[in-house]
């Protein structure tokens, strides 16, 4: 049996808790085997995982759920692997999921695989899923030999597959042990779709020349429904906040499309956005690293190319 | 104080990557080899800094053959108290993190630091792993640690924000950026570092359960396609038919 730990955040489920049930789904196809989804804490839409191939939805309740704290989500989830008799554990690569990987895989004893990109392969009787290696410069396979085996998907890795429909949410009664941290605030900005969740991302640096001049990205952003980026320079300095940095030491991240504006594209910074499936790069400098990475390139003052860009987008979007 | 940081070895952020013919390993030639810049930068200056203010000891830890000492000796040099090398060659975290546990389980430290991944196997995995083993609580991605006695507040990165949150020693936490400014050792600490302990210490007996068997590189970006700055309505196309992702 496949187990998912379909991750929520303020009482509703993540983009990557339907993405994991995807593929905890279609793993379970290629084992014969059932996908269970687990839902920890309040979450409303739980019964959704249904439609993306859960074939049941548990739920474990308690106060001690309410803030995530790895040592106890582990211990839930460990005991509902172990009750349920899974064999396959999935769970999302996100700031949750990778705090709770490596404990998982020491409780359970479990090989793991951080960030898979891809469905098992379980020919020959083995059980080989990929990953990002090296800052996504090299792509691995591992081979997990445990009886149970341990995988975080990586963000918009698959496209959801709904299959099904809503089910009912089944009580698990398991011990909940009281967290020994304590959370004190919680700044989030809401509204926005998380960089790591993101399927468009605009992105801009230091050729922005300074903070005041954001306006023109973030107009881009709205029309293109993204998520907006920086690169390293431009956090350090304050321009943008801390969140937005992409890049080695930033977040790591997968869109479809990532869009650079005024990034020359040193190599800490592709190796935080190299995984996208797209990029465009608009530059004045057609000497700029990002250009070797790029799809699509634009060599020009971007205080003309981006305005011109978002009135484009905008008569795409309504026609 | 009693920290203890866990630090790896990694190629140079700016090395070329490749493999050897088969698929199999990491070609090392023409590599320079660094300390894991999240384990040097963030999490061990930041160990250095509490024990500096607050009085106590830094070990530092290192699961590896003696081609690393090199780098434990710069760890040294930028202020840790003493190290230890666990004498092994490993294939897998679990193993790293089986090797930590074991050695830290009878030193009763305050803190056990490690970065918040390493940039070769960008597993994020070996710190929740030796909190598991040692039933610590374990606070991950924190670009921010104070401590007031035992207690200890920290922010914690989180998708789009920042938590903040308290917890009492001991405990594991890994470091990101923003935690701590980057050292270069100076030539006091390094002279220092030639006569500080340090220790090899033989492996604990644990199998690998997930192991990299094959490498490959990605498909190499056929050429950028440029697009005139006058005809944005070019690239919107392109970007909707050809590239299919507007």
């Amino acid at each position: 049996m496949v187990l998912v730990f379909a991750e929520a955040v303020n009482g509703h489920l993540k983009k990557a808790a339907f993405e994991a049930v995807t593929y905890g789904s279609q793993t379970a196809q290629l084992l014969g085997s059932q996908c269970v989804a687990l839902t920890l804490g309040n979450v409303e839409n739980a019964g959704q995982l249904g439609i993306y191939g859960a074939s049941k939805v548990y739920n474990v309740a308690g106060s001690n759920l309410a803030n995530f704290d790895s040592q106890v989500f582990t211990s839930v989830i460990a005991q509902a692997a172990e009750k349920l008799g899974a064999t396959v554990v999935v769970i999302s690569h996100t700031s949750t999921g990778k705090s709770l990987l490596g404990r998982l895989a020491a409780r359970l004893n479990a090989g793991s695989v951080a960030g898979a990109k891809s469905l098992p392969d379980i020919s020959g009787g083995g059980f080989k899923v990929t990953k990002g290696v090296y800052s996504g410069k090299a792509i691995a396979t591992y081979e997990i030999s445990s009886p149970i085996k341990l995988i975080s998907l990586g963000g918009n890795e698959i496209p959801l597959q709904s299959t099904g429909n809503e089910v009912a949410i089944e009580t698990l009664e398991l011990t909940v042990p009281a967290s020994r941290t304590k959370v004190i605030e919680v700044k989030r900005q809401e509204g926005i779709v998380p960089l790591p969740e993101a399927v468009t991302v605009v992105s801009a640096g230091r050729g922005m020349k300074g903070p005041e001049n954001w306006g023109i990205v973030e107009d881009l952003a709205k029309v293109m429904g993204a998520t907006t980026a920086c690169s390293r320079p431009v956090a350090d300095a304050d321009w943008r906040p801390h969140h937005e940095h992409v890049g080695q030491t930033g977040v790591a991240i997968r869109p479809n499309l990532y869009v650079a504006i005024g990034i020359s594209g040193a190599i800490q910074h592709l190796a935080g956005v190299n995984q996208s499936k797209v990029i465009v790069v608009i530059n004045k400098d057609p000497e700029a690293p990002f250009f070797k990475a790029a799809d699509y390139g634009v060599v020009g003052d971007l205080f003309d190319v981006v305005p011109r860009l978002t009135e484009a987008m905008r008569k795409f979007k309504a026609s | 104080m009693k920290i203890l940081v866990c630090v790896s070895k990694t190629p140079d952020t700016t090395s070329k990557i490749s493999f050897t013919a088969d698929g199999t390993k990491f070609n090392d030639a023409g590599i320079t080899y660094i300390m894991n810049p999240y384990d040097e930068w963030y999490a061990l200056v930041r160990a250095c800094e509490l024990v500096e203010k607050n009085g106590g000891t830094v070990t530092l830890i290192n699961v590896g053959g003696p081609q690393n000492d090199q780098t434990i000796r710069k760890g040294l040099a930028i202020g840790a108290t003493d190290a230890v090398r666990i004498d092994a060659d490993p294939n897998s975290s679990l193993f790293i993190a089986k090797q930590i546990a074991e050695y830290a389980k009878e030193q009763h430290y305050d803190i056990i630091f490690c970065g918040k991944e390493s940039i070769d196997y960008n597993g994020s995995e070996v710190g929740g792993m030796v909190a598991e083993f040692l039933d610590l609580p374990f606070i991950s991605f924190a670009s921010k640690l104070e401590i007031t006695g035992s207690t200890a507040t920290l922010n914690r990165d989180i998708e789009g924000g920042v938590e903040i949150l308290e917890v009492e020693t001991p405990f594991v936490v890994s470091a990101a950026k923003d935690m701590a400014e980057q050292r270069i050792p100076n030539m006091m600490g390094i002279m220092k570092a030639k006569s500080k302990p340090f220790v090899v210490v033989p492996p604990v007996d644990f199998p690998d359960l997930a192991v990299p068997v094959k490498y490959v590189l990605p498909k190499e970006k056929t050429g950028v396609r440029l697009v005139s700055p006058d005809n944005m309505e070019e690239l919107v196309r392109l970007l909707h038919e050809e590239a299919k992702v507007i």
